[in-house]
């Protein structure tokens, strides 16, 4: 491992840290334990000053969320967990619930002491039995020594933790969608602000509630443990990404992994710590944070990767969930982004036009190219349907999934070309 | 023929505790009916939750129908799942789902004579760092090749069915609503 400070893995690897006894000897629960000693105001104040941003794809400052959950509120509201982690290329979520579950716990039960909520879900995609089974022995490990419950160490706090499986719906993740699927309904998105009001408002049950990322309220420990100043510290000195993130790095790497990396760390150096490039090859392209957002150059190297350098840098859609694809020379880019444009259509929830309808076409569009009855101009009608999509569709799968068609068109064009072109549409043909 | 007993009531019971309305409790109980008709979910299963949770019998089919993990058809004792997305696909995905449906003298998506296993592709299953990912009931298996595949379909032909839903962990007294 590389100098870079962990935070939320600090005790990943140590033997037993699945258990409770074993995380409160390695200082588990003293960031709810303050948490509890502190009013909720002075709790998103310390999270204000720690810059945190969601962790889940979108960066939205966290402090901003729970505050605009309404202060004099009686009726029961409530914490949702995004566990729903199906984004090509991340797999952080599932490592951090496996191996220390109690980040987890520990991170909900500080954060609805912050925002007042009493019930928290924790909504885990469905495929995640195993991490499920992992957060569900940890919470009942939280109610036998009294962190959960009714007046919770004696602060007249109740606080309830439940997991509710999903049940295999990429369109799950997004936070509307994800509150339908959590009250029952098929996982379709809403109508959101300024035409609706905000889930800080009127969320689940129409009661106010804050939708975060597993690894937000993960990281919501080590700030309140150091304080919200001392993260600051931690970084590349942009004001705008503090501290550490999750990565998954996949594909042609020597070390493929979870790694906690500070943010801002230039690009050459997050690929070293995955080992680098598999030896004896040499970069093509790489996916920077889920395959939403899209296909980036192999140069530069030496950008700052975090939530404004990547898109600066590389034209991607940006951080995303840390989900990094990495891709060497013999990668061939037509059959990856129509598996990922098949993948989008399929996950598609068929709510709106464009996504629905326009995701159909590219599926169809693409299905044809590696039949072998691809036509030049298809390339042009590849880009006029994602300009049709871009900006019009009801959420952000439909943009996300648009994102490697168009980066991939633009970096490789001549492979499409090259595969329209080839022997086997002109057998095809006759 | 109604296949939901006092015991399967009582565990949708607790499940419905849990949130603040019934309908709330339907994909649990989806999961509960799916493995109580021994994993697929007929017409009769989504009657009984229906009835149960007192959700309209359309409303549980438009529910049942959008997610993929419940499978509106018969499916083998053993439901082999391999990850086909971005990360698996580079380190070979698809010559695996080959490679193990050849061996099984079936197509993919289809299902043994038997009816011991079915082999069927899946989205990303989050497991990118350790491709090719597979996934059959609730286990996971990580860094797959033919040879391991080969292995885990012996390993499972006598095996009890592994199915997605373990039983529902007791949890401890919550606040009731």
């Amino acid at each position: 491992m590389s100098d870079q400070p962990q935070l939320l893995y600090k005790n990943r690897y140590v033997d037993g840290i699945a258990g409770i006894d074993t995380w409160i000897q390695h200082g588990g629960y003293e960031a709810f334990r303050k948490a509890l000693s502190m009013t909720p105001d002075a709790i998103i104040d310390e999270i204000k000053v720690s810059g945190l941003r969601g962790r889940g794809g979108a960066g939205f400052p966290t402090h901003i969320k729970w505050s605009a959950v309404p202060k004099n509120f009686d009726q029961p509201h409530y914490l949702v967990i995004n566990a729903d982690e199906g984004e090509p290329g991340t797999a952080k979520d599932r490592d951090l619930m496996n191996a220390i579950p109690h980040l987890l716990v520990e991170g909900c039960l500080a954060t609805m002491v912050a925002i007042r909520a009493s019930k928290c879900y924790i909504y885990i995609r469905g495929e995640y039995v195993q991490p499920w089974q992992s957060v569900q022995r940890a919470i009942n490990e939280a109610y036998a020594k009294g962190f959960c419950g009714k007046n919770v160490l004696g602060s007249g706090l109740d606080l309830d933790i439940y997991t509710h499986l999903g049940a295999g719906s990429y369109e799950c993740g997004e936070e509307s969608a994800l509150m339908s699927s959590l009250m029952g309904e098929r996982g379709m998105p809403r109508l959101k602000a300024p035409s609706a009001p905000l889930p800080m408002i009127s969320g689940v049950w129409q009661k106010p509630t804050v939708v975060n990322n597993v690894e937000t309220v993960a990281t919501v420990v080590p700030i309140l443990n150091m304080g919200g100043a001392e993260y600051t510290k931690i970084g590349y000195g942009s004001p705008r990404s503090r501290g550490t993130k999750l990565f998954s790095i996949s594909g042609h790497v020597n070390k493929p992994g979870v790694y906690e990396i500070v943010l801002g760390t230039p690009f050459s150096e997050v690929l070293e710590i995955a080992g680098g490039v598999r030896t004896g090859h040499t970069l093509k392209t790489y996916i920077p944070g889920g395959s939403s957002m899209g296909f980036a150059p192999p140069t530069p190297l030496d950008y700052p990767f975090d939530y404004e350098g990547i898109p600066a840098s590389t034209q991607t859609l940006g951080l995303g969930s840390g989900g990094l694809i990495v891709m060497d020379e013999t990668t061939p880019i037509f059959p990856i982004t129509k598996r990922l444009v098949d993948f989008y259509h399929h996950e598609s929830c068929g709510k709106c036009t464009p996504c629905r309808e326009g995701l159909n076409w590219l599926s169809k569009i693409y299905q044809r190219i590696e039949d072998g009855g691809g036509r030049e101009q298809d390339l042009d009608l590849i880009w006029d349907i994602c300009d049709n999509i871009q900006g019009k569709s009801f959420c952000a799968l439909g943009e996300g999934a648009i994102w490697p068609v168009m980066t991939s068109l633009r970096l490789f064009r001549d492979e499409y070309l090259s595969y329209i072109r080839s022997g086997k549409d002109l057998v095809m043909a006759q | 023929m109604a296949r939901f007993d006092a015991a399967v009531k009582a565990r949708l019971d607790e499940l419905i505790s849990r949130y603040p309305t019934k309908k709330a409790a339907l994909l649990p109980s989806l999961w509960v009916a799916q493995e109580v008709y021994g994993g697929w979910l007929p017409e009769d299963a989504m009657q009984e939750v229906a009835d149960h949770l007192e959700v309209p019998r359309a409303e549980v089919e438009g529910v049942a129908t959008f997610y993929t993990m419940y499978n509106k058809e018969p499916v083998g004792r053993h439901h082999i799942e391999i990850c086909h997305n971005v990360s698996c696909m580079m380190f070979g995905a698809d010559q695996l789902i080959d490679h193990c449906v050849r061996g099984l003298g079936i197509a993919k998506g289809e299902t043994t004579p038997d009816g011991v296993f079915t082999v069927s592709g899946a989205e990303c299953l989050g497991a990118c760092c350790n491709a090719p990912a597979v996934q059959v009931g609730g286990t996971y298996y990580e860094n797959v090749t033919p040879a391991k595949m080969d292995q885990i379909v012996e390993s499972l032909k006598h095996a009890p069915s592994d199915v997605a839903v373990p039983p529902q962990s007791k949890m401890p007294e919550q606040t009731k609503f």
